[in-house]
């Protein structure tokens, strides 16, 4: 699988572009700045990008302002933004044109190699790869406006849900949670019932469901 | 050489002394009207405010007399090299007539354009005038010995007796020449004072318009205040990231340092142990960044240095619990400092809201106009929230003031609250 990286930290650079051959992925380009992402991301076709927030020459949000527009010039090219915070703010930009494909993640999360190999192959699959911080944020403001669906889910439903957002299958939240597959899928299929989303077999289409849910009525 | 410059210095002289003549006369002309009408206007206004119509008419007629001395504060820039500082307190962006009249009559700077105008229209026209007049007298002098002096003291002018030129009784040519020799004489002052003369009229009107002693002394007690203020704010921010530091991300680095040399020690007696402390270690990298990341936000929050205010305080509004709706209309971003002293200030307001007044939904708003940032926060809470001494509403103000930046909180009992801030600021 090749991957465009684009972090202005050598450090990180050099860490990042290590971790991921270890994982048998192949570094198509390694760049550093705004610019050099965009050419890259037009003239090497990669199965996926991961690019830093901050980049310069602006050192603002140039990175992803670059991913934004590279996904209107090739809807449903694979990225995964890595950032030193997370704003919901720019989840939602990442997730507007709601055509998959997109991560958002801490940068801490490179701390576990495994996991965050995994969001990137889900993201270059066309799943998607939320930050939990992302999720928590987006789940705690609902259960406070009061009368919300998400009040009437069991706490074992919303840790699903949680997980479900984040963009992982049912295998996957089975694993984690050390239940079998088929609690998951129940649990799920409550969820929907609560929440009045339409069952659909698609992970990524019911992680934007979600999304999506949790972002009306705001 | 010589000779040269200084044929040359007397030719620009008496262009100068043309100019200032042409120029004086001019204005002498155009403002002597203009200031007699801007102070009867002025007057007449300001007595019929306790019948009501004052309060309609005197905010015109105060913009009209400050536009027109803002004219004449240009011009003594421009003609006379004079430059007067014009300073108007802003007016109130409000629709309600006595709040407008009111701030208005309250500026000294209303009261001071009031004095200046009685003397314009007096002191200002002679010394505006006398260039003009120094120049032009002369002419007639020189045409009286031509043939004007029959014609001044002949046929009904007979009767008067002797005309006179300045002090000297012209009668017949002989007394007609000395008319003559008192123009030359008078020439010879207007090239020498015409240009000083007309620099006094202008100088005379930037001691009657210029702000006084006492508005610079006042401007500078308020400026010593706020900078002490800013100075012990950020003084008392830099010990708590200091301690923050200190007792945070630094001592959790630190047992992270000494848990990896524990590790490497224990890596082939203990494996088990090992592992143990790897994980303990990778649990304190973690809470050591986020707590930086927290440390950061409240230091410069990352989404006000990447994309500005506006979306910074969108970021924000996602992030509270209670549902908050955010108007922008920026049309570029300010400075640095102002941006992050506004940024704050709407937390602080939004935390206010938050904590205390109950409300479900709140609204902010952000816009620019007439060179002031004007944010407002309103909720729909319980109200009686106050300004004043120990409210965290009274830090507020603080922080806006290092930046003459105003807070007014509209709260009655019951609700709603509304904290309306003003930072004076341009955009770039």
């Amino acid at each position: 699988m090749r991957v465009v990286l684009a972090e202005d930290l050598f450090l990180l650079r050099d860490g990042l572009v290590r971790l991921l051959e270890a994982y048998d992925f192949e570094i198509a380009a390694a760049v550093e700045t705004g610019p050099e992402l965009e050419r890259a991301l037009a003239e090497l076709e990669p199965d996926v990008a991961v690019v830093d927030v901050r980049l310069p020459p602006t050192h603002t949000d140039e990175g992803l302002q670059c991913a934004l527009r590279a996904r209107r010039d090739k809807p449903g090219l694979p990225v995964l933004v890595l950032s030193q915070h997370v704003e919901q703010l720019y989840a939602r930009e990442l997730l507007a044109d709601g055509s998959g494909g997109v991560g958002y993640l801490l940068k801490d999360r490179v701390f576990d190699a495994e996991q965050f190999v995994d969001a990137v192959r889900r993201v270059a699959g066309g799943g998607t790869a939320m930050d939990p911080q992302v999720i928590q944020q987006l789940l705690a403001r609902r259960a406070n406006d009061g009368q919300g669906p998400v009040d009437r889910l069991t706490p074992r439903e919303r840790e699903v849900l949680e997980l479900m957002a984040q963009g992982r299958s049912n295998a996957a939240i089975a694993g984690k949670m050390v239940v079998t597959e088929r609690a998951v899928a129940k649990h799920t299929a409550n969820i929907f019932v609560k929440l009045g989303l339409e069952v659909s077999d698609d992970d990524n289409r019911r992680v934007l469901a979600v999304l999506a849910y949790l972002d009306q009525g705001r | 050489m010589n000779t040269h410059t200084k044929s040359d210095g007397v030719g620009s002289r008496a262009r100068g002394m043309v100019l200032a003549a042409g120029r004086g006369l001019l204005l002498a002309v155009v403002s002597l009207p203009l200031s007699i009408l801007g102070f009867c206007l002025s007057l007449v206004s300001m007595a019929l405010i306790p019948i009501g119509v004052g309060l309609v008419t005197t905010p015109y007629v105060v913009r009209g007399v400050r536009a027109f001395a803002d004219r004449r504060r240009t011009l003594s820039g421009r003609w006379g090299g004079v430059s007067i500082p014009s300073a108007y307190r802003p007016a109130p962006a409000t629709a309600n007539p006595w709040t407008r009249t009111f701030a208005l009559l309250r500026d000294p700077a209303t009261w001071r354009d009031l004095r200046w105008l009685p003397v314009d229209m007096t002191a200002g026209f002679v010394t505006a005038l006398a260039p003009a007049v120094l120049v032009l007298y002369p002419l007639e002098g020189f045409a009286l010995p031509l043939g004007l002096w029959r014609t001044m003291t002949g046929g009904p002018y007979g009767e008067y007796g002797p005309y006179w030129y300045g002090f000297v009784p012209v009668s017949d040519q002989t007394t007609a020449f000395g008319a003559a020799a008192l123009a030359a004489v008078v020439l010879v002052l207007a090239h020498r004072y015409a240009v000083s003369a007309f620099q006094a009229h202008f100088r005379l009107t930037k001691a009657m318009l210029a702000p006084s002693q006492a508005e610079l002394t006042e401007r500078v007690r308020v400026l010593t205040e706020t900078r002490r203020d800013a100075v012990d704010t950020s003084a008392a921010e830099l010990r708590r990231i200091e301690r923050d530091l200190h007792d945070g991300a630094q001592a959790r680095l630190v047992a992270v340092g000494m848990d990896l040399g524990t590790v490497e020690m224990l890596v082939d007696k203990n494996p088990e142990k090992a592992k143990e402390l790897l994980a303990q270690a990778r649990r304190s990298s973690a809470e050591a960044l986020s707590e930086l990341r927290d440390l950061v936000r409240g230091i410069h929050p990352p989404v006000l240095a990447e994309r500005g205010l506006g979306d910074a305080v969108r970021a924000l509004a996602l992030r509270l619990p209670v549902t908050t709706e955010v108007g922008v209309e920026l049309a570029g971003r300010a400075e640095a400092p102002v941006e992050s002293a506004a940024y704050f200030a709407v937390s602080e307001a939004l935390t206010n809201a938050v904590k205390h007044s109950g409300a479900d939904r709140i609204w902010v708003d952000l816009r620019h106009s007439d060179g002031s940032l004007r944010i407002s926060v309103t909720d729909n809470g319980k109200g009686g929230a106050a300004t004043g001494a120990g409210t965290g509403l009274a830090g507020l103000e603080r922080r806006l003031g290092t930046f003459d930046g105003v807070l007014a909180v509209s709260s009655p009992a019951g609700g709603p609250t509304m904290v309306t801030m003003e930072i004076p600021c341009v955009l770039s």
